[in-house]
């Protein structure tokens, strides 16, 4: 079995609220949309999730609440607030500028 | 989001726990059905998808921890580390109970023993600006602090510009008139501006008004707050009434308020203006008062004081007959009250120190004894992947643990021991001690007993941790540590034990010198017999015996009534009983010796012809009064032997005659005979020269009564009083005290009876601990050994050699620390000599006592773990490991 890259470390609450950004979901869908949207190549220890989101519930970025599934089980939702929304602008912008930092670091190596 | 809805959300929470955990649980059900769910649609069997699910998950208690983590506070581990440790301590109770019990009683005791220096010597006096007060008062070849004569204070008052007051107090007493008879009182005598200076406001009522002093002025008077409760029922219509005090008629203006006390004057019940010059004021010569002074702004003491000796000098040639050689002494007031005390309580705290160092000491041995027996378990704690970071912090959570407990403990303790200690001191020095009500858990106590505490909590959570750092954990779980362990702990723990067993010798020899000055000063040559001795203090109503005769009259009716007593062998009467002060002195001029104006100080006493017969004093040469020594004869004194080899060096001084300083003739007095010393003043007071009058030729209505008993002299004492009052009812009668007693109540006395029995404890203390501490480090040597002494006795060593291996250790550790020991204690009874009476700080049989003591109870301490070793049996030794 091929060993699948790890999450950089500091994603996971990224991904999480950008995930929540189209529409409310919970633990699970969390994690099926981030695998789905990765191609299978992101995989999250499915559980980790949890301990995130009250990470996030408690910074007030994302609230919950329980609702019914289309198959009728009751779950947990996670919607994204204002203050997550602007919260994941910050790590975005903050995110890009370091992989570009990081991009041209290793250009420059491969030149020199 | 801010902290505080944060903190909100976290105790929301926190109290919710349960649905917290619950939702939690569901939630990441429900995710893993739906995975399992996948899998199954996927192909797989119920089973393996299970399976697949969880191990896709993760684990999941590890999960919900974390979560628990994210949303608790810090501190839950803290708690978690707190359980873990109550339950070490818990499994070892006799470890946890030893270290407690030992912080509890360095704790208590030196926080006890600070609260009595914080009272007396941090606290200010209970005056406005106390330190801009000071003592003023003469000074003279023989006292470096004596009484200011009226004349003199009237002329510093005018001429001083140092003082922007300078008030004059003195003690007098009173007759009550009281419905059940007259009573002696206690009262002081102040200038009007006393307690303005002071900046002390009366509770009700008010102050004297300036001027009110003057003789001639109206009799008014103030009440201390204490008798305002006891004699007039705390009324606060007593303002304005009168009170009868020598058959005059005062009238009460003022009330004191509670707190205030002044300690040179602590017993006046009633506080009067300075008024009418009394008998003896009328001279410059008659010095029966102090003063307290407040300095003006910008001046120093120092400047003050040697203004004060000019304006004394300049008095000196004015009135060269009473003032010659009259200085000044000017003092801050704190110091007239505290000073006495200070170097005892400084040597109380210096004890309690070296004790609480000592219980330091013995914890952190007990610590590394632990540490040392935990190796292991750190060790698998270690290998099972424990970070360093969260071993440290569990045995600083065990350390902060026990210097909590025991520091608490502590502290209650400490609140104990200072209501004990209040009780030792007995009510007559609680009174000159005011600042003693200070004394308790307050401000400065708090922050004492905080530092310490923290002082404790340190070396309790460090002690292990730097044994930690010291070992690799690798070697902890190989038995081949043990060999290095073991010698770093005899090293560390017998450097310890020397340290206690030298402090435990500087605290013993403290006791003991302390202790044979106690001796020495109870022992000292009094020069009379203090048994079988009752006395009583007697004022009579001026009013009733206003003329010589009829004082004497007194006298002899009080001497004739006594003696019919059963029991009483014989009667005196004196104007001051031995043993008290070297006071009430007397300026003389020997006739027919130079004389230069200079005062020859001697301590002066009026007696019947009974007095010294009933002590018993020694006479040596000449004769003592009888009957017919009355105010018809010329006057006679009898005088001691400090006086004949003073002033008569090689001569006879019977028949010689002494006068006062311009020989006034009816000063002229003749010797007619010598006694042997009779101790006037105080245990440690030097031996003054002394001369005894007949009171028939110099009578006054305040006197002492002593009786020579043949049986319990105790069992006299209210017959006495009672006898006294048959005499005439009219008699006041107060301080009935048997002569032990009194002897053993002096102040002097007193206190070192108070700090012989406290070093002493701590001593005996120190002792145990020191002692215990040495068993606990040779108990674990032998332990440590038991293999090494199997394989010297499987090799034919005989138990006596095996005695000796072990005696050997300790011998060179009880010898290290007796020697340094030795050494410390000279130091220490160098810095105490202040308080020795009669012994020398290098007092040879002390220091040898002390150090045979020691030695032999550390030898004893060290024989049962040597007996262990002896015991050892080869073949086990060999085989238990």
């Amino acid at each position: 079995m091929a060993k699948k890259p790890d999450l950089l470390p500091g994603t996971l609450d990224m991904l999480i609220l950008k995930t929540l950004t189209r529409a409310p979901l919970h633990g699970y869908g969390i994690a099926l949309s981030i695998k789905r949207l990765s191609d299978d190549v992101l995989t999250v220890e499915e559980g980790s999730l949890y301990p995130a989101l009250q990470r996030l519930l408690l910074q007030g970025w994302v609230k919950a609440e329980w609702k019914m599934t289309e198959t009728n089980r009751r779950a947990r939702f996670y919607t994204l607030t204002a203050a997550g929304r602007k919260q994941l602008g910050i790590e975005l912008t903050e995110f890009e500028q370091m992989i570009a930092v990081i991009g041209r670091v290793l250009r420059d190596a491969q030149e020199a | 989001m801010n902290a505080v809805s944060r903190f909100v959300r976290k105790v929301s929470i926190r109290l919710e726990r349960e649905r917290f955990g619950r939702e939690l649980d569901e939630e990441m059900a429900f995710h893993r059905e739906e995975t399992e769910k996948e899998f199954i649609a996927g192909g797989m069997t119920a089973e393996a998808a299970k399976y697949a699910a969880m191990r896709q998950f993760g684990n999941a208690t590890r999960l919900k921890e974390k979560s628990h983590e994210t949303v608790g506070f810090k501190a839950e581990t803290v708690v978690q580390d707190l359980k873990f440790a109550l339950r070490q301590l818990r499994k070892n109770p006799g470890f946890a109970a030893t270290a407690i019990l030992i912080l509890t009683l360095g704790m208590g005791v030196s926080v006890a023993i600070f609260s009595f220096v914080d009272a007396a010597l941090l606290e200010p006096l209970p005056y406005a600006a106390p330190n801009r007060l000071m003592d003023v008062a003469e000074q003279s070849a023989m006292f470096p602090r004596s009484n200011l004569s009226r004349a003199d204070y009237d002329d510093w008052e005018r001429l001083n510009h140092s003082f922007s007051s300078l008030e004059a107090y003195g003690g007098t007493g009173f007759l009550l008139r009281t419905p059940s008879g007259p009573v002696p009182v206690p009262a002081g005598r102040v200038s009007d501006g006393f307690f303005r200076t002071l900046g002390v406001k009366p509770m009700l009522g008010r102050d004297f008004l300036p001027g009110e002093d003057r003789p001639g002025g109206p009799k008014v008077l103030m009440l201390s707050y204490g008798t305002w409760l006891t004699r007039y029922g705390g009324r606060r219509d007593i303002v304005g009434q009168a009170v009868n005090l020598n058959e005059d008629s005062y009238t009460i203006v003022g009330v004191l308020p509670r707190e205030f006390s002044f300690a040179p004057r602590p017993l006046a019940d009633f506080w009067v203006p300075l008024l009418d010059k009394n008998g003896c004021e009328v001279r410059r010569s008659c010095h029966n008062l102090f003063a307290v002074g407040r300095l003006r702004d910008g001046v120093t003491p120092r400047a003050a004081l040697e203004e004060m000796k000019a304006i004394a000098a300049q008095l000196a040639v004015q009135y060269p007959g009473s003032n010659q050689g009259q200085g000044a002494s000017v003092a801050p007031l704190s110091e007239l009250i505290v000073g006495k005390v200070r170097p005892i309580l400084l040597t109380l705290l210096g004890g309690a120190g070296l004790l609480l160092l000592i219980a330091c000491v013995n914890v952190a041995g007990l610590m590394l004894v632990r540490s040392e027996a935990r190796r292991r378990e750190i060790a698998v704690r270690g290998a099972l992947g424990a970070t360093p970071v969260r071993l440290v912090r569990q045995f600083v959570t065990e350390g902060l643990l026990l210097a909590a407990v025991g520091c608490g403990a502590g502290i209650l303790t400490a609140g104990w021991m200072m209501t004990m200690l209040k009780r030792l001191v007995p009510k007559t020095m609680m009174d000159g001690m005011p600042f003693l009500s200070g004394v308790g858990i307050n401000a400065h106590t708090g922050m004492f007993a905080g530092a310490i505490a923290l002082m404790a909590a340190l070396l309790m959570a460090a002690t292990p941790v730097l044994r930690l750092s010291f070992q690799d954990l690798r070697d902890g779980l190989g038995d081949g540590g043990r060999a290095a362990a073991g010698r770093f702990w005899r090293r560390m723990g017998a450097n310890l034990v020397v340290v206690e067993l030298s402090v435990a010798m500087v605290l013993l020899v403290g006791a003991g010198l302390l202790g044979k000055s106690l001796y020495r000063l109870l022992h000292v040559e009094n020069g009379f017999d203090t048994t079988h001795l009752a006395t009583v203090q007697v004022a009579a109503p001026d009013s009733r015996y206003s003329k010589p005769e009829q004082k004497v009259a007194l006298f002899r009716a009080i001497d004739h009534r006594l003696l019919s007593l059963p029991g009483v062998q014989s009667v005196g009467i004196t104007s001051d009983l031995p043993v008290q002060c070297n006071c009430d002195t007397d300026w003389i001029r020997i006739v027919g010796k130079p004389f230069h104006g200079e005062h020859n100080e001697v301590d002066q006493r009026d007696v019947t012809p009974g007095y010294l017969p009933t002590l018993e004093a020694k006479l040596v040469r000449g004769r003592l009064f009888t009957e017919d020594d009355d105010a018809s004869q010329s006057r006679k004194i009898v005088i001691n032997e400090a006086l004949a080899q003073k002033y008569f060096p090689g001569e006879n001084p019977i028949g010689q005659k002494v006068g006062t300083g311009d020989l006034d003739p009816k000063s002229i007095r003749e010797i007619i005979g010598v006694i042997a010393n009779v101790r006037e003043g105080g245990l440690d007071d030097e031996l003054w020269p002394a001369e005894y009058e007949s009171i028939y030729q110099d009578a006054d209505t305040f006197f002492a009564v002593a009786v020579r008993t043949t049986q319990d002299e105790k069992a006299v004492l209210p017959v006495l009083v009672k006898a006294l009052h048959e005499v005439d009812s009219n008699l006041g009668t107060y301080g009935e005290i048997t002569m032990t007693d009194q002897i053993e109540g002096t102040q002097t006395a007193l206190l070192h009876r108070l700090s012989t029995w406290l070093v002493g404890g701590f001593a005996a203390l120190a002792l145990v601990l020191g002692v215990v501490g040495l068993y606990g480090v040779i108990a674990y040597s032998v332990s440590q050994r038991t293999r090494e002494i199997g394989v010297r006795m499987a090799l034919g060593a005989q138990r006596s050699s095996v005695y000796q291996l072990i005696f050997k250790e300790a011998g060179r550790l009880i010898a290290v620390g007796v020697v340094a020991g030795l050494a410390a204690s000279v130091g220490a009874a160098m810095l105490m000599r202040k308080l020795l009476f009669g012994v020398q700080a290098w007092d040879a049989g002390t220091l040898i006592g002390v150090a045979v003591v020691l030695a032999v109870s550390a030898l004893l301490a060290s024989y049962f773990p040597a007996r262990r070793a002896a015991s050892v049996n080869p073949t086990e030794a060999l085989r238990a490991e």
